[in-house]
């Protein structure tokens, strides 16, 4: 019976294994093949490193070399706005745990709706915003919401409000350090360890949007990654026979959508290989004391 | 505290620094204040003005002039209205559901014995969570087509497709985009249950295990309930996301050939009233309906699970 069970438990978690793991796997694969070898040849199996360069060639070589500009643009855009989320949301957390004036609470709990928010939810009315400013088609329309993201403040918030002694604050403050200085020079060393989380979860949530720069932005050399890769898959007869004739022109098959998806989402997947106990930590930290 | 019988003078002369420091606290700005200034601008332009702006929106015409309801009336009649609602209850319960059984379930199977395998289970699990937005459509494009599938036996078999149009016929997309959003999402929940079944204490299973509890038992009738509030919010904040949808329907119509309609999902019908027609009144409707959608679920998590502390 307790075998049984034991071997149950083991068969239903290798069954969800292979769904998660199959298809990252054939993405992998993939781009080691023709396209004509990925429908003959067996699913997992893998073909040779010469292809891979050949399909990067055609990805590369697709509309004068956008792909590159399409990274290039991801990185400016998760970076800089990563930044500036880092230079506002750590002494936004800080005041918020630390500080005492009138409508601190209210900041707080509009931080807390507005993060809980679904994202999405906000980007047809930052559209309508932005377009009666007359900041569509600019980059800024992209980096200066992005630079909004109040779960960077929230965690800042939870880390001064419970792990930083207030006690070692108020020392600083008695020997004559000021405000700044006693968060420069106490406060912020102290939160190295939310900085790295904050900027995970922010570049993480900046490089996989793909709704807000796809409403905002007009020209297709501005778009970030993931917004190009729908205009890949939008120019590929693979899926779009409709589009055999350019299909044929631009060298887009499935091997060079898979390479295209594939080298998209390699910066997310090392942060997400470096942060699996951050996110614990970033979920559980203010709720639950370990 | 303070001194009543004596004047500000008197006081000074008899604690002159104490008084000083005091006046000079008084004089100064109220503290924590200026860190967060830098902050303010991006929460109001980003966070609240967006949907006051779109509420004004809704409930005006071009001209600005103020129609009531009217928006809302006309947008709901619009024939592509009710069908994209329906389309995203439908997936948002589909996915609901498998969210939250398989979850728990694969949460509590790895939390029945910590070791090795567990860890590495959470890992395979968590994964694909690195592949959202465009990518995971894209992959899973490709495992729906017959052609080139390592589940092509599935598709042919069970699904009964033969072809990749086939695959993504509209009665399958409910079903389609739910598994999406589990292939990514799930393992970072798992990886969070776990996490949230962790802070159990030993000494709480220890003692029901003496009591004679098997791990059946316990894992439904102690586990569970501790990590109660955390499915809750799962829940709450998932079925707020699962209304938003849009990339996932809106790449599976450029994959279409558009058998599937650009306007599937309400986010799509609000983004193509407004982009496709100018209707940006009619948009700011939607856009308001899915906002009360997603605001009552975050007002809902914050006062009523406890997991947001607002005090310190």
């Amino acid at each position: 019976m307790r075998i049984a069970a034991r071997g149950l438990r083991l068969v239903i978690l290798a069954a969800f294994a292979v769904f998660f793991a199959v298809p990252v796997l054939w993405l992998i694969l993939a781009p080691t093949k023709a396209d004509g070898a990925l429908v003959t040849s067996s699913p997992l199996s893998f073909g040779s490193f010469h292809q891979i360069a050949l399909a990067w060639d055609h990805l590369d070589a697709f509309s004068d070399h956008i792909y590159r500009a399409w990274i290039g643009n991801s990185l400016l855009y998760a970076l800089s706005a990563t930044a500036i989320v880092l230079a506002t949301a750590i002494p936004a957390g800080y005041g918020l745990a630390l500080g005492k004036f009138p409508g601190r609470r209210v900041v707080l709990t509009l931080t807390l709706v507005v993060m809980i928010m679904p994202a999405a939810a906000l980007v047809l009315p930052i559209f309508l915003e932005l377009n009666s400013l007359h900041l569509i088609g600019s980059v800024l329309s992209v980096i200066l919401p992005f630079s909004f993201f109040p779960f960077g403040v929230y965690l800042a918030y939870i880390y001064y409000a419970t792990a930083v002694p207030r006690d070692l604050l108020d020392a600083a403050r008695v020997d004559g350090a000021g405000e700044w200085l006693t968060f420069r020079h106490i406060a912020l060393p102290l939160a190295k360890p939310i900085i790295a989380l904050v900027f995970f979860f922010s570049f993480v949530a900046d490089w996989n949007n793909f709704f807000l720069p796809f409403a905002v932005l007009a020209d297709s050399s501005q778009y970030p990654i993931q917004v190009g890769l729908s205009d890949l898959l939008s120019s590929t007869p693979s899926f779009n026979p409709a589009q055999g004739g350019g299909g044929q022109q631009v060298n887009i098959f499935r091997p060079e959508l898979a390479l295209a998806t594939l080298i998209a989402v390699i910066p997310v997947a090392i942060v997400f290989l470096l942060s699996q106990r951050a996110l614990v930590r970033g979920m559980l930290g203010g709720a639950v004391k370990q | 505290m303070s001194l009543p019988a004596l004047t500000s003078r008197q006081a000074e002369a008899a604690h002159p620094r104490g008084l000083r420091a005091a006046r000079m606290r008084a004089r100064r700005v109220p503290r924590g204040l200026p860190f967060i200034v830098p902050y303010l601008p991006f929460l109001i332009a980003f966070g609240i003005a967006p949907m006051l702006y779109a509420l004004d929106l809704a409930f005006t015409n071009a001209n600005g002039g103020v129609t009531g309801f009217r928006n809302f009336t006309r947008t709901f009649t619009d024939y592509r209205f009710v069908p994209a609602f329906n389309h995203i209850l439908l997936y948002t319960g589909v996915w609901l559901g498998t969210l939250i059984v398989f979850v728990v379930g694969l949460a509590l199977l790895l939390h029945g014995r910590a070791n090795r395998t567990s860890s590495a289970f959470r890992f395979l699990f968590y994964m694909p969570g690195a592949l959202a937005g465009a990518a995971s459509v894209l992959v899973w494009l490709f495992m729906l087509d017959p052609a080139v599938s390592p589940g092509s036996f599935l598709l042919r078999h069970v699904l009964g497709a033969q072809l990749f149009v086939q695959s993504i016929a509209p009665g399958n997309l409910p079903f389609v985009f739910a598994m999406i959003a589990f292939w990514t999402g799930a393992g970072g929940w798992i990886v969070v249950m776990y996490g949230a079944l962790n802070t159990i204490p030993h000494e709480l299973e220890e003692a029901a295990r003496i009591d004679g509890a098997g791990p059946f038992t316990i894992a439904l009738r102690l586990k569970l309930p501790l990590i109660r509030k955390w499915v809750a919010y799962m829940a709450i904040l998932s079925f707020a996301t699962g209304t938003q949808l849009f990339i996932e329907p809106q790449l599976v119509n450029e994959a279409s050939l558009g058998m599937v309609p650009d306007t599937w999902s309400s986010n799509q019908l609000a983004y193509q009233l407004a982009f496709r027609y100018g209707d940006f009144n009619g948009a700011a409707a939607i856009a308001a309906d899915l906002l009360v959608i997603g605001l009552l679920a975050a007002v809902l998590i914050v006062t009523r699970t406890g997991l947001f502390g607002r005090e310190d």
